[in-house]
């Protein structure tokens, strides 16, 4: 963690309450989020059991499998939820905007700009915690290799008509979650941690209701006697008065609560099954109704707190106004979105089981440099971030004390002026180093040539080891950068691109914008250090053969 | 250079070594695998090895590409081939950025410098970073490629220069640092691609037959330091140090004023190793006790009139600065270090992390302890590479600063990193190895309450 990390949470625990990180909103949030708080089956993975999904949060809909080993009841769940989350998705799907791509032109090799679709804006889809992001990505990986009956009328077990597609986009969000600074698919408790620290552990962090507590504690309580009673407090039955976001649930319910009530309706099950004539099973669908009504009723009693607390979360990061780079950063989200789009739509096959030696290797690259990204833009738009960077070393704020006009060498000298920065800051400065200051939203480079008073003062002078920093380190050091950039071509520098006595600046120690890397060869062309091209790319991916686990 | 023979043995360093040399050129030069690989424990002769072989594959009259993972090690092989064979035509590919390669290149006659790999088309050999590399495209394939610092190269950074070259030497240090990404790579674990592990273990992963050599002996550690490092971090490759126990010595002009640092490094004259260990504590990363003691430790050593006797001179060579390193764990603890020895008016040692410390040799390295004054130890400070790159930097001694505590630290945090299918363990890990390196540090402790 960082310094400043640990020193808020230490206030927080002071103070007992949680520390703003942020003074904006460093994700984007959808006027109209889809919103899925799912529950799971303890003892099998993927088997769900229930959901709360929905646009609107006052009439979320209730989907529930009262018997979550049985197979016909777990398509017929994912089949209501891709009647719920693929009209959602298509609804983003039709307005676009015109947009240009650099490709390359297949036939002259040539880079040529292309209009293409982007579209307008991008479906959203918030769960409440980092396990449900999980769940998500396994649900996509259940379903994305199901054959339907259409596709494979030899199929054993058909599944729903939209059953695929569904898990073929929930593995898109949930492969684009792992980009850092996207908000396709977002985890309530990741963004509110980002935004907020609280005094207790960041694994405790992943509690929503416990996060809540300690950013938003009820009157006359203290965020952490409230983060306490969300984790702990339990009624007279045992249950917790806070039921955990999920996906898994409590064993105290599992155990008290719901095992009963699913083995109730297995009764009832068998017992319309064994009836012998329509009188009798009248009656014993009846009973059977009733149970499953108890099931969704107790499902959906653990659901609906953390729903609404789904919901309170986005309205607390809603009160942050939006950052500055947000919305380029859900620009990319949207072309993420119209490319899957037009994939699903060209008829490609589902995304593979994993991915090839070139497809990893640029997505690594990617979120790597996505993350750096990240990093430099959240600094930049939020002062209390850059504030965790100069305390790291990596910044360095302060004022222009002094201004010298300098050239450089050659047939055509161009400025590179010496600014004199006076700053608290103790930034880690090399030999040489490079850092950046914003200038109209464009970073503009400068050079670190020493601290002041010990420039040119024989070897060590320079302050690449730290000599002529003012020693005891309380106080200011004044430190000499030379301009190299964004001044214009002419001799004199542009009006407003050099820094003025009096000026309060901040430079930083990282670059501000991000390289594109290296252009990898095409999947047919993987080397022989690893392993050669892929097989057979179009051949269709065979689901896992079915083992006797399976079927249980 | 002094060939030593262990009583009671007949191992020669330098006819094993000369045997291993051999064997490398010649499965390069005359076999028919598309690799090589060649594991070179810390100071065995790694860069003496790629330029040798550089020089044989040009004189062979085949086209040769290097790839080294920094501009720093592609200027210093420049300068290392040039210096053995001035006439040797050489290419160095460089970036576009300002000041791209280091000024002493532009002496060497021989020498071509472009940052397009079509102006250097035809030299003999061409050298670059692997970044650099990754933007040649459409060009002719390389006949030969030298990979250096193989284990630091991601895999990822291998897929896109594998194209360039039809077979290739790799060359690296297995326990050194691990290369790693900045973002989660668990999705790829396992996969025998995975773009976050380190190239050799990809090539090795796809090419399980290509031929596999070490470098045996350590020219650089000395005979205190060989067995230890290599018990802790090449348990299964075991090295020897190329010099005797009597080839190496350290003295001091000035004696001891008693003080803990002078102790520590009478201690480290004598054996090779010192620990200087300060009162157990709970510390921020940047402990200003542990960072002015290293700081001490640096100034009495040069204060003290210290004289290196190795078989490189006949004669005693004066410790003077640049033979000494201070490494550390973190950045922000090197830039405190290199604060506290401003303040005692030293500013000629070099400083760094273990990262970029990595292929550097001094006379004598002063440690800051990853986990000195830590009140938890994570995968990060526990990992292997970071402590042997520390642990084997120097020709002479090491001294390590440390709070008192780490052993029950270790106790209290067993690795509990999640096991991957498919991913090979590594052994030793750095649990392990810490505690191995620590049993022998203990024996040569020096506490001081500064």
């Amino acid at each position: 963690m960082s310094l400043i990390g640990t020193l808020a949470r230490l206030e927080a625990v002071r103070s007992g309450r949680a520390q703003p990180a942020a003074t904006v909103r460093h994700r984007h949030l959808s006027e109209r989020p889809l919103v899925l708080v799912p529950l799971t089956t303890a003892g099998e993975a993927g088997a769900p059991l229930g959901a709360l999904v929905g646009t609107d949060r006052d009439t979320p809909r209730l989907l529930v499998v009262p018997q979550p080993r049985d197979r016909d009841l777990r398509f017929a769940f994912l089949a209501a939820l891709a009647d719920i989350v693929l009209p959602y998705v298509d609804g983003y799907a039709e307005a676009v905007e015109a947009a240009e791509r650099t490709e390359t032109d297949p036939e002259t090799g040539k880079r040529v700009k292309v209009e293409v679709e982007l579209c307008a804006d991008a479906p959203q889809l918030i769960v409440p915690s980092r396990a449900g992001i999980d769940f998500v990505r396994l649900l996509g990986r259940s379903m994305r290799f199901r054959r339907t009956a259409e596709q494979d009328p030899e199929a054993p077990y058909p599944a729903p008509p939209r059953v695929p597609l569904l898990g073929r986009w929930l593995t898109h969000f949930g492969e684009r979650a792992r980009v850092p600074g996207s908000s396709l698919l977002l985890a309530v408790t990741e963004v509110l941690a980002r935004h907020w620290t609280t005094g207790q552990s960041s694994l405790e962090d992943q509690h929503l209701g416990a996060l809540l507590a300690w950013i938003d504690p009820p009157e006359g309580i203290s965020g952490a006697g409230a983060a306490l009673r969300a984790e702990l407090a339990r009624d007279a039955d045992g249950q917790l008065l806070c039921p955990p976001a999920g996906p898994a649930t409590d064993p105290a319910f599992d155990n008290k609560l719901l095992a009963p009530a699913i083995e109730r309706y297995d009764r009832a099950r068998a017992r319309l099954a064994a009836a012998e004539d329509g009188v009798e099973a009248d009656d014993r669908f009846g009973e059977l109704s009733a149970a499953e009504g108890q099931i969704r009723a107790l499902v959906e009693s653990r659901m609906r707190p953390t729903w609404d607390a789904v919901w309170r979360g986005l309205d607390l990061l809603r009160a942050l106004p939006e950052g500055a780079h947000v919305a380029e950063r859900w620009t990319r989200d949207r072309w993420s979105f119209t490319g899957h789009r037009d994939r699903v739509a060209a008829g490609e096959p589902p995304q593979p089981r994993r991915d090839d030696a070139v497809t990893a290797a640029n997505k690594l690259a990617t979120r790597e440099r996505e993350q750096s990204r990240l990093d430099a833009q959240e600094a930049l738009d939020d002062p209390l971030v850059m504030a965790g960077r100069r305390l790291a070393g990596e910044a360095f704020a302060g004022e222009v004390t002094d201004v010298v006009m300098a050239y450089s060498e050659g047939k055509r000298p161009s400025p590179r002026p010496l600014v004199t920065v006076r700053t608290e800051d103790r930034p880690h400065l090399g030999e040489r180093a490079k850092v950046y200051r914003s200038l109209g939203g464009k970073p503009q480079a400068a050079e670190f040539v020493g601290y002041e008073g010990w420039i040119g003062e024989g070897p060590g002078g320079h302050g690449g080891n730290g000599a002529g920093r003012d020693p005891g380190g309380a106080g200011a050091d004044l430190v000499v950068l030379r301009i190299v950039d964004k001044m214009g071509r002419g001799r004199e520098p542009e009006a407003g691109s050099v820094p003025e006595k009096g000026d309060r600046v901040c430079f930083t120690l990282f670059e501000h914008e991000q390289r594109g890397g290296a252009k990898l060869p095409e999947p047919e062309e993987t080397p022989w250090t690893h392993g050669g091209p892929p097989g057979e790319a179009d051949a269709p991916p065979q689901p896992d053969p079915v083992t006797e686990e399976d079927v249980l | 250079m002094t060939v030593f023979a262990r009583p009671g043995s007949a191992f020669d360093p330098g006819a094993a070594a000369a045997r291993a040399t051999e064997a490398i050129l010649n499965d390069t030069l005359h076999r028919a695998h598309r690799g090589v690989v060649v594991d070179s424990p810390p100071g065995a002769g790694k860069s003496t090895l790629v330029v040798r072989a550089a020089l044989e594959l040009a004189s062979a009259g085949r086209p040769l590409m290097v790839i080294a993972q920094t501009n720093a090690q592609v200027d210093d092989l420049v300068l290392r081939l040039a210096e053995k064979e001035p006439g040797l035509p050489v290419g160095r590919l460089h970036s576009s950025d300002p000041d791209p390669y280091d000024k002493a290149l532009d002496d060497l006659p021989n020498v071509r410098k472009s940052a397009k790999a079509k102006d250097l088309a035809g030299l003999d050999v061409v050298i670059s970073t692997a970044a650099k590399w990754a933007h040649v495209k459409d060009v002719e394939p390389w006949r030969h490629a030298i990979v250096d610092e193989a284990y630091q190269m991601r895999s990822d950074a291998l897929l896109a220069v594998a194209g360039l070259f039809e077979r290739a030497l790799f060359v690296g240090d297995p326990g050194q640092l691990d290369p790693f990404a900045i973002v989660g790579a668990e999705q790829w674990a396992g996969l025998s691609y995975d773009p976050s592990a380190s190239a050799v273990t990809t090539l090795l992963a796809h090419n399980p037959e290509l031929p596999q050599h070490r470098l045996p002996v350590s020219w650089r550690l000395p005979a205190s330091a060989a067995p230890l490092v290599s018990d802790a971090f090449y348990p299964y490759t075991p090295f020897r140090s190329g010099t005797g126990h009597g080839d190496r010595r350290l003295s001091f002009g000035v004696p001891s004023d008693g003080s803990g640092p002078d102790r520590v490094i009478d201690e480290a004259a004598e054996t090779g190793w010192g620990l200087l260990e300060l009162p157990a504590r709970h510390t921020p990363r940047t402990d200003p006790e542990a960072v002015r003691a290293v700081a001490a430790v640096v100034r009495r050593l040069l204060d003290r009139g210290g004289a290196a006797v190795s078989e490189r001179a006949a004669d005693p060579v004066p410790l003077t600065a640049d033979r000494i390193a201070v490494g550390t764990a973190h950045r922000d603890q090197a830039a405190a270090v290199r604060s506290a020895l401003a303040d005692l008016g030293v500013t000629d040692v070099t400083v760094d992390t273990a990262n970029r410390l990595q292929g550097r040799e001094f006379d004598v390295t002063v440690v800051l302890h990853p986990l000195s004054g830590r009140p938890d130890a994570t995968a990060f400070h526990l990992e292997t590479g970071r402590l042997c790159v520390l642990a084997s930097r120097h020709r002479h001694a090491c001294i390590v600063v440390c709070r008192a505590g780490v052993t029950e630290l270790l106790d209290d945090h067993p690795s509990t990193e999640p096991v991957q299918l498919g991913v090979t363990v590594r052994f030793p890990d750095g649990w392990e190895a810490n505690h191995a390196v620590l049993a022998h540090l203990s024996e040569h402790r020096v506490t001081w309450r500064p």
